[in-house]
């Protein structure tokens, strides 16, 4: 699904990845770990194609195209999905409006889409005005089930959200990388998994995202490196005991 | 600014002949009256006026609870109207007044009855239709006690080649917990010049939401209309969405004088330059408290232009609470990227954050004229101006 090789980027003249070699199949989830300011949001950013993240050497290869240096909307049309972080306001633009805009024309039921995010009420407001940590989730998550991309890029999904907030996020994330957004109801549980070929990638601090979704690889990234490949759930155990320190130790 | 030479216009002899019935007007006419939110069909309307260069062409009330005149005509009936004519204007504050003053072609007089609550919108039309019209008119709207009042006020040029100045005193009064909704769409022509001058009031508990659409070309357009709130409680909202091309020059803006205890205003100005020239001014000014007031002044240069916003707060006591926001920028790449990433190019994505911009659902304008406010947000658009 999506392969990166040897990938440098730049941020002006500072160097923020060094060297990124990562490969997500079809369906699999993979979660990346690393403090503050060791490029995680950039490789995402990368990834999506955004201005100010110049790749000086590599390459980004999805779905057997090579998209280093594609525009941000061919990639997002080809099926590469983000969640922001910290979305701008657009004033006037009405939520709801946003969400059809991200299904391209196919067809969408809105009012079932907004109803699983909790969030019917918020259609008529301007996108991400006033929302609060948990809102701006709900409604990067419900652009995605309107887009329906084959991998979904989604940066730290617990951040700035309440607990019980989490359990939907978490439920809807899951949905999503389950390709369990189209389930129809007389589907056996089976067929639904045959069908799912979304992959993600998830950047975490906490963890906590580990409790909803099914990830099957992690890795660490720590100063532009990647590093410590293992279950997601080692891993947090290991940084949760011995801090990312030895991942520098790792690396050495 | 420029000025305005009057002796390049026809103050006389541009009268025109009574029209009955909206409906029979030519195409090309009703055309620029639906332009400027004026239903030819008459639906839905509590009452419409027509001023067609020196004449009051059509004036009717459909509602009893409201009184539409020429204003000559309420001259005439009222004593002079002495109450209401030049006492918030000064006759001889410029060249305009003055030249108004001497010379009223017409204009409207509407006046609710006490407590009336007109449901559907009155409206009204200012319209240029000879070539080097110089149309002089007196506005006066009346909300007396506890009545509502919306009115839909178009001003429109024949042609968009059509040269042309157009004069208009307003004066407003908002009387005890009246309201009035006042909603003005300027679709002028690259060779008209605009001199509105306008004030109101607002008394106790009373209520102003006035809106202002202008997405066509002018040639120069100056107005500042000053709203005194003079009664305790006394609210004003103002929200305007402006785009200037190229060649249109605009210094315009609003001010709200808050005169009384427990009045609020908020001043919300949107402005485009796709090439022309924007002096967006505001001021709140406060004498007394509590008082609330807000001021926006939004600015979007794309390409050329220029905008110069002039954002101004006043206070005179402790305890009043004024504040402003004002921009002059481009569209954020921040939001043209989060578009994108939803699949928009990067066409789509600027045109869809321009159509946000310039969003009128606040203003609550009938179908029909959104429609038509939608069109030339389109067309703006498809022009690649954007």
């Amino acid at each position: 699904m999506l392969k990166i090789e040897d990938l440098h980027v730049k941020i002006g003249d500072k160097e923020v990845l060094k060297g990124i070699n990562l490969e997500i199949q079809e369906g699999e989830t993979f979660i990346l770990f690393g403090p503050n300011g060791s490029g995680k949001t950039s490789l995402l950013m990368t990834l999506m194609g955004f201005a100010g993240y110049d790749v000086t050497q590599g390459k980004i290869t999805f779905k057997g195209v090579d998209i280093t240096y594609a525009p941000t909307y061919e990639r997002a049309r080809l099926g590469v999905g983000m969640s922001f972080q910290r979305p701008p306001t657009i004033h006037g633009l009405r939520t709801g409006q946003l969400v059809q805009l991200c299904a391209r024309g196919q067809g969408l039921d809105l009012p079932e889409l907004a109803e699983r995010v909790n969030f019917t009420d918020f259609l008529d407001r301007d996108i991400n005005d006033g929302f609060s940590g948990g809102e701006i989730k709900r409604s990067e998550l419900l652009q995605l089930m309107a887009q329906r991309p084959s991998l979904v890029l989604f940066d730290e999904p617990e951040s700035g959200v309440d607990l019980e907030n989490m359990q939907l996020i978490g439920k809807v994330c899951r949905q999503l990388l389950d390709g369990r957004i189209d389930a129809k109801p007389d589907q056996s549980l089976k067929e639904i998994r045959e069908q799912a070929s979304t992959s993600g990638l998830i950047i975490t601090h906490t963890g906590y995202i580990l409790d909803y979704v099914n990830a099957d690889r992690g890795q660490v990234l720590y100063n532009g490196h990647l590093c410590c490949e293992a279950r997601p759930r080692d891993i947090l155990e290991h940084i949760r005991t011995n801090g990312y320190q030895e991942c520098v130790r790792c690396l050495n | 600014m420029s000025t305005v030479d009057l002796s390049q216009f026809k103050f006389s002899g541009l009268s025109r002949e009574r029209i009955d019935d909206l409906s029979t007007m030519d195409e090309t006419d009703k055309e620029t009256l639906i332009m400027s939110g004026v239903d030819v069909e008459n639906a839905n309307r509590s009452g419409s006026f027509l001023q067609m260069d020196h004449s009051n062409v059509h004036c009717e009330s459909n509602d009893p609870g409201v009184e539409i005149m020429d204003i000559k005509d309420a001259i005439a009936k009222y004593d002079g109207l002495s109450e209401y004519r030049w006492q918030l204007i000064d006759k001889d504050k410029d060249e305009f007044t003055r030249n108004t003053y001497e010379n009223t072609h017409g204009g409207y007089f509407i006046r609710t009855k006490p407590g009336a609550k007109i449901e559907k919108p009155v409206q009204s039309c200012l319209f240029l239709k000879a070539d080097q019209v110089g149309q002089n008119v007196h506005n006066i709207v009346v909300v007396e006690e506890g009545s509502e009042l919306n009115i839909l006020t178009g001003c429109s040029v024949a042609h968009g080649k059509t040269t042309g100045a157009h004069f208009g005193i307003s004066e407003f009064y908002v009387k005890k917990g009246g309201k009035l909704t006042f909603t003005m769409v300027h679709n002028w022509g690259s060779n008209v010049s605009v001199r509105p001058r306008s004030a109101g009031v607002v008394e106790e508990g009373g209520v102003l939401l006035n809106n202002y659409i202008l997405m066509k070309p002018v040639k120069d357009l100056q107005m500042y209309p000053t709203i005194t709130l003079k009664g305790r409680g006394a609210r004003a909202r103002f929200n305007s969405v402006v785009v200037a091309p190229e060649g249109s020059h605009l210094d315009m803006g609003n001010r709200v004088i808050m005169d009384a205890p427990d009045t609020r205003c908020e001043i919300i100005a949107r402005t485009i330059s796709t090439g022309g020239t924007i002096i967006n001014r505001g001021h709140i000014g406060a004498r007394h408290v509590p008082s609330r007031g807000h001021l926006e002044c939004q600015g979007l240069i794309l390409g050329e232009g220029r905008i110069w916003a002039i954002p101004e707060l006043d206070g005179s006591l402790e305890g009043v609470e004024l504040s402003h926001e004002a921009s002059v920028g481009k569209i954020a790449q921040e939001e043209i990227e989060y578009l994108m990433a939803r699949g928009l190019d990067e066409d789509e994505a600027t045109s869809t954050i321009v159509r946000g911009f310039l969003n009128t659902d606040i203003m609550g304008l009938p179908a029909k004229l959104q429609r038509e406010v939608d069109k030339q947000i389109e067309e703006l658009n498809a022009s690649g101006a954007m």
